[in-house]
């Protein structure tokens, strides 16, 4: 072993060359090989590594419908479709690439209704939560400028309405929207910069994402028990355990997906987007794409235009709060009988919102909407840190490994353990 | 268990959310389209005959500027058919030589010849409405296809006590009911080499295939790729699955 | 990474154990399968790349020939590239049959470059390094051979279009073409 050299387990004469000066392999192993992970994750816990690959999914498609795609207002609309008659597989890269931010959301919602169910919000994983927050917002930002791209009425009009939005803030409002805008209106220059942040934004996620990972791989997971492993006997290796765990979700994911790109492809969207862009008629009902809508609710739920605009952006920074607004000591809501029944109600109102949100701004929509938003607020800011302080939560089990194999099992016995001797989480 | 539970709930408010108000219009009936089931094809002689009706009827007005005349070989004409067919219709070219524009005959990878050089040509020659390009029509609509063929059968007298303004048609399935596009089909508008009698109802069924076929032409291939990759999926999660079953066997869990 | 995993999971797994057989079997079946899916995702990627099938459309150009009159000649856009159309004279026919075969780098015979003696089609780009070489115009520098000459490195081509002196390997190429009618030539 020489000097300056990594001290590589390695076998492999090739793989341990490389190790010794640039541990890539060690770290894998340490990080996704005997990295010691609960052993009693659902599949919930899948839904991490889905949007992992949806990430890598997005990135791919759309590296390669930037070969083709030009953006210009001219020639939006028809390189899209060109895209879909002409190239080889085309249809398919765009497909999935326009699927893939639907799959995206539903897979990041889960993931983040998890995290707020199971407590994996709360101490030490705070940063861990507001890192995944700011991804949210970064995906928010860059779905919202891809939607723009085909350059369709829905592109256009949403477009002109959310960049708008910025025209509620006095004074710089209107000078902030023709910035963002290059111009006087929604045009060349908007849907130019639009592409160029659209192309840019997934490396900044996949960046942050790397953190989210690297801060996740320090605290160590939450568990559906929201208890710290106390040992070797709570915790299996990453590898094989849930490598094959999540490969099962994984499958069950692309069948999803495969659903919606091969039969019903422009199911999730919006007929008038098949419409080129035409900044002289607004379409009677605009949209946004429905990941969108239960924000979109809270916006139209408010009769003020600075107020709507505040409370939708409010709707979710306050998330980055959540950790200090929840006061329990208990993480997973299975322990919490009262506040889980006021969690399924704030469920709920999110899934009121997205309903609200495409329907029509008129009666009885509207004050719908509103009694949501009360309620989803009311959830953050009233229920959540009171209830933490009145509620008696049920008692916790001793250990995960106590709960997972009975209060009478023998811990360490078997043939298990052994197997599974992981090192002790440095945390734990 | 309750985890697909969940996912079941969430799924159902996902399907519910999409299906947006369609206006004043009532919905469009079901024509039945086998193109529209889950994997269902084209009728190629609907198809053809479909684009006789359009080429005949709908394309004094309407473009279809995504097409091209090479397209036709995928609904099942011959190439010298096409090229007969694209070679009827004049596009400009050039510029030549001396700088200027030219006509000449179409050929295969030609588009489709709009009937109107740019949209004000065509408000100008259509009493100020806009004849909407076609290429992409059934999936620009709520329910497309069914939309299109309802329009197509949907013109009637006006409901006693609706005035219809001026240059404007009444249409059962328009929204508003007030269209511009005046009822173009009439029983033996065209005639078939096929021999199919040419009512309007199967004349508004073909074009409509037409259409929808143009709107979304990679729909067959589409459709047979989905159901491999369903059957690789299947095959690829039971294996998981079992291999999942095998590594957690012995860890109780 | 797989590869490195294995030991830890032969310790997962001890070979004692009674199904280790059926669950390496298994898991080998469940990684080939899984291959082959990543195989195939990579394909439609790949294959998006080559040329669509609005490029593949426009191969072919017609070629109206009437204007060209003897020792004249035209560039049409084939590909996105020249194609020199020549309707040559009878002495720049006869030049290029009276060189012996021998003389020649890429050996062929003027006969084998043509569909009709007067008419030379072939791509105009040096088959070097893809420079356009000169000797279309009548004011262009024709070379030693009085056919063609490329700048970029100096190729000389004589009137059948063949390389006869630099560093071009080979003779400018013929690319499918023919004549639909007397006065009309399809290229591709």
């Amino acid at each position: 072993m020489a000097i300056g050299l990594h001290d590589s387990q390695v076998s492999n004469p090739v793989l341990r060359w490389i190790d010794q000066r640039l541990p890539v392999v060690t770290m894998m192993q340490k990080e996704y090989g005997t990295f010691p992970t609960p052993r009693n994750f659902n599949y919930f816990w899948n839904f991490g590594a889905l949007a992992l690959i949806n990430l890598v999914i997005m990135i791919a498609t759309g590296i390669f419908l930037a070969m083709n795609y030009q953006p210009h207002t001219a020639h939006a609309f028809d390189s899209v479709e060109r895209i879909m008659r002409d190239v080889n597989f085309g249809w398919l890269i765009r497909y999935v690439h326009m699927n893939g931010a639907s799959m995206f959301f539903i897979v990041v919602y889960i993931h983040i209704y998890r995290g707020m169910y199971y407590g994996s919000y709360k101490k030490p994983r705070e940063l861990l939560w507001m890192l995944g927050v700011v991804i949210f917002l970064l995906m928010m930002a860059t779905a919202f400028m891809g939607y723009v791209l085909p350059w369709g009425q829905m592109s256009f009009w949403g477009a002109t309405v959310i960049t708008n939005l910025f025209s509620a803030f006095p004074i710089v409002g209107p000078e902030i929207v023709t910035w963002l805008w290059g111009g006087f209106s929604v045009d060349n220059p908007t849907l130019n910069r639009f592409f160029a942040l659209h192309y840019l934004l997934p490396f900044v996620i996949f960046g942050v994402v790397f953190l989210h990972v690297a801060a996740l791989h320090i605290t160590g997971s939450n568990n559906p028990l929201g208890i710290e492993p106390k040992g070797p006997q709570d915790t299996l290796p990453f590898h094989p355990y849930y490598t094959i765990k999540d490969s099962v979700g994984i499958v069950a994911y692309f069948a999803l997906f495969a659903l919606l790109v091969f039969f019903m492809p422009n199911y999730l969207g919006h007929p008038d987007n098949y419409i080129p862009a035409n900044p002289l008629v607004t379409p009677a009902h605009i949209v946004p794409e429905w990941y969108f809508l239960p924000f979109y609710a809270i916006l139209r739920a408010v009769p003020d235009k600075l107020g709507g605009v505040l409370l939708m952006f409010g709707s979710i920074l306050v998330w980055f709060v959540l950790p200090w607004l929840d006061t329990s000591k208990v993480r997973s809501m299975r322990f919490r009988p009262v506040a889980r029944i006021f969690f399924f109600l704030f469920i709920v109102s999110f899934f009121v919102l997205m309903w609200a949100g495409g329907k029509p701004a008129e009666q009885p929509y509207v004050i719908i909407s509103q009694l949501a938003t009360a309620y989803y607020f009311l959830w953050f800011l009233v229920l959540l840190p009171v209830l933490g302080k009145l509620e008696k939560p049920l008692p916790l089990p001793e250990s995960i490994a106590a709960a997972v194999l009975g209060t009478k099992a023998v811990l360490g016995g078997g043939p298990i353990p052994q197997a599974v001797a992981a090192k002790p989480m440095e945390k734990a | 268990m309750r985890v697909l539970k969940a996912l079941a709930l969430a799924a159902s408010v996902f399907v519910a959310t999409p299906a947006l108000a369609a206006g004043e219009a009532p919905a469009a009936p079901n024509a039945g389209f086998s193109f529209n089931a889950l994997l269902g094809t084209f009728d190629r002689g609907a198809q053809q005959r479909g684009f006789q009706v359009y080429k005949e009827v709908c394309s004094a007005c309407h473009g279809m500027r995504l097409m091209s005349y090479r397209n036709l070989l995928d609904i099942g004409l011959s190439e010298s058919e096409a090229r007969a067919i694209a070679a009827s219709f004049q596009v400009t070219d050039g510029p030549n030589d001396e700088g200027a524009m030219f006509e000449r005959p179409a050929r295969l990878s030609d588009r489709f010849r709009s009937p109107f050089p740019n949209d004000q040509a065509a408000r100008a020659g259509n009493n100020g409405a806009l004849p909407p390009d076609l290429s992409v029509i059934t999936k620009a609509r709520h329910d497309g296809a069914n939309y299109v063929r309802a329009l197509l059968i949907g013109y009637r007298d006006p409901p006693p006590g609706v005035t219809v303004m001026d240059g404007m048609h009444y249409n059962e399935y328009f929204p508003g009911h007030q269209i511009a596009m005046p009822n173009v089909l009439n029983d033996g508008q065209v005639t078939y080499a096929d021999g199919t009698n040419a009512t309007v109802d199967q004349m508004a069924r073909d074009v409509t295939t037409f259409l929808a076929w143009a709107a979304e032409p990679e729909t067959e291939r589409r459709r047979q790729m989905g159901v491999k990759i369903l059957v690789f999926l299947a095959i690829l999660g039971g294996l998981a699955y079992a291999t999942k079953r095998k590594v957690w066997a012995d860890v109780k869990h | 990474m797989a590869d490195t995993m294995a030991p830890q999971m032969a310790q997962a797994a001890p070979g004692a154990h009674p199904g280790a057989t059926k669950r390496d079997f298994l898991k080998l079946t469940t990684a080939a399968f899984a291959a082959v899916g990543v195989a195939g995702i990579a394909w439609p990627f790949v294959a998006s790349m080559s040329p669509s099938r609005d490029v593949l459309a426009l191969a072919s150009t017609e070629v109206d020939i009437r204007p060209i009159a003897t020792g004249q000649a035209i560039t049409v856009m084939w590909r996105g590239k020249p194609v020199f159309v020549r309707n040559r004279t009878a002495e720049e026919v006869q030049e290029a049959r009276a060189v012996p075969l021998s003389e020649l780098k890429d050996p062929a015979t003027d006969q084998s470059r043509v569909q009709r003696d007067s008419w030379l089609v072939m791509v105009g780009v040096c088959t070097h390094l893809g420079c356009v070489p000169l000797g279309q115009k009548p004011t262009d520098a024709k070379g030693d051979f009085n056919g063609w000459f490329c700048p970029c490195h100096g190729s000389h081509y004589d009137t059948s279009g063949r390389i006869r002196r630099g560093p071009a390997p080979s003779n400018l190429a013929i690319p499918d073409y023919a004549f639909t009618n007397d006065t009309t030539i399809r290229i591709g």
